[in-house]
Parts: structure tokens; sequence; C-alpha cells
């Protein structure tokens, strides 16, 4: 009997409300402003934010148009040509061995952009399986997750990096895993917290209540609402891993000397420190414009992306 | 079983209809544990101990009761939100506390719920028409595919909001529209029951006139059934045909709302009561107020016997040592009185409270 009200009503509240509805329903919605549309121009709107975006944009162009804008071969040795002042030839000068400094730093960027990006995503892969694990599931899977990042989060990076990199040995390789190996901790203890805000909100109860799937809730509710503090970390930390890289090979344990790359240039310049300035200023400044660059991108995505700030 | 049907014809003023929800002792503790590896249960605060109601077709049981007395405990064991420790709850005569995975997903069908705070029971990544539109996608045999965009509009315009505010995000809504959206998301499944967990007590008061108007509307159009659970009593008797007051836990009074506002017999309803502003200067003047001293007990270490002693004027030895029952006080059973309602008090009595609005 209830089954036959049921089935009556159904039809019965869709003809009362159609009604209503008809003359609202004529005219289309309007243009549908997506999610993504509202946060870039929330971005675009932030100076600082699209300072860092022509940065980074320029730095993934000259990594990627190395050879065409490099003027000499960066390994070319020269003897005759040693630790000139920058020239028309020379732009940047030339180092201790006649290298063309302006043609090492482009060549640089690719490590510091493959580096950065390649140690970070790793870390993000592992952080953010490991911090949605512990976040969505709790209790014991947590606590042991948990006390694994804490060991991670509590290792020095330098001193970490160079057992990892005396066990495998000097290259691009075993930097970035070292890096990774180092970061996942803060990226799974950020998605972690996120998560345990945003599960005890009342729209995942409501996504619950209507008999969501724990699939749906998680792609759905929790993931989109607690990516965006991963996002804006994801984005400072790459800045973080360029600088790093670069005090491996400053130390002498990162990617071999001969190779161009910013840390050991500026380990390089440093012999002559006071008499060849322009040794060490160019390599460090294109340090610093990198990790300017993702930083003011990570401030912007965090406000971006925020949207209790619209 | 028996008991059940006695239950149900003990109920009879409430109408010769059959109960859509019937609540069966239903209890939640919830454990607390010392330790941090081995957890050693070392009580539970016990926030739902023993509630029995009925819920017909098409009527709205108000029930109200001071902060953190388990009435929104008792709204999640309701949606089976949260697993309750014992006892049973009936929906058609299905015990829906044992039901999982696909049954379940049926029966929520039936029971949705509207939430206390607006601004975060909307996921605020995603559009209006995509929160309305999810119980769609969950429930697929609701509505096909290229129809759930024309019932999401049609939802918005039954709550009275705008259907082009389709594409809109709730932080572009006030609190009442913000509402509105969460009772359209509640109404999209036709479902028989509403359990409204304090629907308006986070929205302005000129705002919560018209919220209960719509939900009253809504009642009458979809015949809905409400569980409205507030502690604002003027609001409760405005929308409820009956009312059950809650302390600590258990119910201490339940009956119809002139049955409860006009003769409470439980001297908590008689205090709450008092409690209730009075817009008369005149009637106001007249009036007793009864102020209870001390602090609700804590729900983990409850008082023995009768839960209101340690606060109740009438209180006696018996009170420590017998629980009252919520049953007809004896006094009255079979007297044709609007005092004749199930009140858990060994001293029930009318008091008339002046002026309860």
């Amino acid at each position: 009997m209830t089954e036959l009200a049921k089935s009556a009503k159904g039809p019965d509240a869709a003809t009362a409300t159609t009604a209503a509805a008809a003359n609202n329903t004529a005219e289309p919605a309007p243009a549908r402003i997506t999610q993504w549309g509202e946060i870039r121009h929330r971005f675009m709107a932030n100076k600082l934010a699209v300072v860092g975006l022509v940065l980074v944009t320029l730095l993934f162009i000259v990594a990627a148009a190395a050879p065409l804008i490099a003027t000499h071969d960066p390994y070319a040795q020269n003897l005759a040509n040693t630790l000139q002042e920058p020239s028309g030839d020379h732009w940047f000068g030339t180092d201790a061995l006649g290298r063309d400094q302006f043609s090492r730093i482009i060549y640089g960027s690719r490590i510091a952009v493959i580096v950065g990006l390649a140690s970070i995503f790793l870390a993000c892969v592992i952080g953010c399986i490991l911090g949605a694990l512990s976040g969505y599931f709790g209790k014991a899977v947590d606590s042991v997750i948990m006390r694994i990042a804490d060991i991670f989060f509590a290792f020095p990076l330098l001193i970490g990096a160079i057992v990892i990199i005396l066990v495998m040995g000097r290259g691009v390789l075993p930097v970035i895993v070292s890096l990774a190996v180092f970061s996942w901790a803060t990226v799974a203890r950020l998605l972690r917290s996120s998560i345990l805000s945003v599960r005890e909100m009342d729209y995942v109860t409501a996504a619950k209540a209507l008999g969501a799937s724990t699939t749906r809730i998680i792609t759905r509710h929790i993931m989109p609402n607690s990516i965006a503090a991963v996002m804006s970390y994801v984005s400072f930390s790459v800045g973080t891993a360029v600088v790093a890289e670069a005090s491996l090979s400053f130390l002498g344990i990162g990617v071999s000397p001969e190779v161009p790359e910013w840390g050991n240039m500026i380990s390089a310049g440093k012999d002559s420190l006071g008499v060849s300035d322009f040794l060490w200023v160019y390599p460090s400044s294109a340090i610093v414009l990198t990790v300017l660059g993702f930083v003011f991108v990570g401030d912007g995505l965090r406000d971006a992306l925020d949207p209790k700030l619209r | 079983m028996a008991d059940m049907t006695k239950q149900a014809g003990k109920a009879g003023a409430a109408g010769q209809r059959e109960p859509i929800l019937q609540v069966r002792n239903l209890v939640k503790h919830f454990p607390l544990t010392q330790g941090l590896i081995l957890k050693k249960q070392v009580g539970a605060v016990k926030a739902v101990d023993g509630i029995s109601f009925d819920l017909y077709q098409g009527e709205t049981l108000g029930i109200v009761g001071e902060s953190g007395c388990g009435k929104s405990t008792v709204a999640k064991l309701l949606m089976t939100l949260e697993t309750a420790t014992s006892g049973e709850v009936f929906y058609k005569g299905q015990d829906i506390t044992k039901l999982s995975g696909r049954a379940l997903k049926a029966v929520r069908r039936n029971i949705q719920m509207v939430f206390q705070d607006p601004y975060t029971s909307l996921n605020p990544r995603m559009t209006v028409g995509d929160i309305i539109g999810e119980p769609f996608e969950i429930h697929p045999e609701v509505a096909p595919k290229g129809d759930r965009r024309k019932r999401v509009q049609e939802l918005l315009d039954v709550v009275g909001l705008n259907p082009e505010y389709v594409n809109r995000y709730p932080h572009q809504f006030s609190g009442g529209q913000r509402q509105r959206i969460g009772i359209a998301r509640g109404l999209a499944l036709n479902p028989e029951i509403i359990i409204c967990d304090e629907p308006v007590s986070a929205l302005d008061v000129s705002v919560q006139a018209q919220v209960i108007n719509l939900m009253e509307r809504l009642q009458d159009e979809f015949n809905l059934s409400y569980v409205f659970i507030a502690h604002d009593l003027s609001i409760v008797r405005h929308i409820s045909d009956r009312v059950g007051v809650m302390y600590l836990g258990k119910m201490a009074e339940i009956g119809t709302d002139a049955q409860i506002y006009e003769h409470p017999t439980h001297p908590y309803t008689q205090a709450l009561l008092s409690a209730v502003p009075v817009p008369d200067p005149e009637a106001r003047e007249g009036r007793e107020r009864i102020i209870l001293t001390g602090d609700v007990p804590s729900p983990a270490n409850p008082p023995s016997g009768c839960r209101f002693r340690t606060r109740c004027w009438k209180a006696e030895d018996k009170c420590a040592e017998e629980v009252p029952l919520l049953a007809v006080p004896k006094v009255f059973e079979g007297k044709d009185t609007p005092a004749a309602h199930e009140s858990a008090c060994h001293f029930a009595e009318v008091k008339q409270v002046v002026g309860a609005a």
C-alpha cells in the first residue's frame, strides 16, 4: 500500500512543479563558469602571481630551447680564454677553464627544472597516497604512517641526501630520489590535516546520507577541498628543491662538476670571490629568480584556490 | 512485536494511521578509551540512552532539549550515519539499523536530512546544479540522465530559488538561500521522511520564518514526515504536530503540541517552557519563572534513577532509586484530560506555565 502511495506521489510532485518551472526554464541558463575559469581569473588578478608565472614560464622555455639560446658549447674549454670579463662574445664572461658562462647558465636551467619537478612530483605521489590513506582511514593506519613521516621529517635533508648519494653514486637520479625521500612527509602531513578537517564537514555527511560510495566521497568531496593546500605547497617546494639541488652540487655531492649546473658554477666562482665576482653573481641570480618565480606562483595559487577569499 | 502493537495503539490520538518510523529503545554509547596503543575502554558517553517514539505519515515530530542532550545523535542514528549501540529503528516494519550495502542505500532514498549549518553543508567547489543533482547520480534510477538538469531546475523553483542559478557556487548565496539549496537536495529523491537537525538555528530570525513556511508548504505538497530537531521552543510549537522533550539522552515527555505546551507534566518541560520569552508585558508579570540550578550532568556519568533529579525541585529518594518510565502517569491514567500523555516522572502533575507562546 505504501509502495502505491509512493509511486503515485512521484509524477504528482513532478506535475505540480513543472507548471511553476515552465515559465522560468524557457530561457537558457547563463554559461557555466567553471571552477578553473574562476581560479584562473583570480590568479591573473594577482600581479605578483603573474610575475611569478612569467619567471617560471621563462625558465621552462629556456630549459626546453637551451641549444637554440646558448651561444657556445657549455662544455667547450678554451684555456687561452679563461676568466674573461663579460663581453660581446661572452655575455656573462668565461670561467677558469674558459667555458662560456652564459651558455652554462642556460644549460643549467635544464638540471634545475628536471630535478625540481621530478623530485617534487615523486614526493607528491608518495605524500598524497600516504597522506590520503592516513587522513581518510585514521586510527592505526594513521598512527603508523604519521610516525614514519615524523622520522623523515625530523631527518636533516642534506645529511640524509649525502647518505643516499653515497649509496647510489653521484648523478641526477640520486639527487631527485634523495630530495623526494625527504619532501614527501610534508605533503603527507598537509594533505592529512586538510582531509581531517574536510571529512568532518556537513557536505561529506550529506553525501554519506545520500548513499554515496567511498570513492565518490573521496573524489568529489574530500579531495577537491583538501588538495588546495598541497597545490600551493608544491609550487613553493619546487623552488626549495632547486635550492637544495644547487646546495648539494655546491658541496660537491650533486651532479659531476663538469656538468653545467648552477650550484657547480657558484662553487667554482667562490675561489675567485672579490676578483671575478661575475662568476657567482650570474648563477646565483638565476637561482634567486627561479625560486622567486615558484614562490610567487605558490602564493598566487594559495589565494586563488581558497573559495573563502572570493 | 506485541509490545510494538501496544505502543502503536497507545498513540491512537495521533490518528489511526500506521507509523512510518518506529524507534524502539535506541541507545548510542560513545566509548571513552585510554592508552595509546592498547586501547582500554574506561567508560562511555551515553549520548542516547533508550529512546522510543513513533513518526506517522505526514506529521511533524518536534524534538527539543538543551545542547548536548543527544538530539543530534538521534538524527544521525535515524540516518544510520552512526551505528546504534542497541535498539531498533523500523522504517515500514524493517529494522534499518541492521541494514548495509544495497538495502541501506535503498532506504536512504526515503529518509533524507536537512543540516543545521548552511555554510558547511554545501560543497564550496560544486555548483548548485551539481549539489542538487548529486542525489540523481548516486541513485540513477530516480531520474534518467537527460532529465536531470530539468529536475534540478524544478527543485530550485520548488524551494523558491531562481532556476537560472544552477551554475552558481554556494558562496554566491545568502544563508537563507543556502538552506533552501540544502532543502532542495534533501527533496531530490522524493523522500518520505526528512530529518531536520536544527535547520533554522543558524539563520537570521527574519529568514527563519521564510524557511519554516517553505518547509510547511513542502510538507503539504509532498506529504512529507518531519523529525524536527531544535532548541527554539516557539519554532517547534509552530511546526510540530507532536513534541518530544529530551534530557540527557532520554525522552522526558512526549505528546501533541497542545499537551506539551499547555499541560506539561514533567518538571523539566515546565522549566523549559517557563524560560520562553513572552512578548506581552502584562502576561509576563504574572508568570512564574522556574530557574534551574546547576549544570547538566555529564552524559558519561549520568545520575542514577531519574536523570533530572539533580536539578529538580520535586526530587525525593524514589527518584534516585527508580528510573521513571516514559508512560502516561498513573494519576492521569484513563482520564480524558490533555495531561494524560507520556511523561517520565514519578511525580507528574500539571503546572500552568503562563504564556508559553
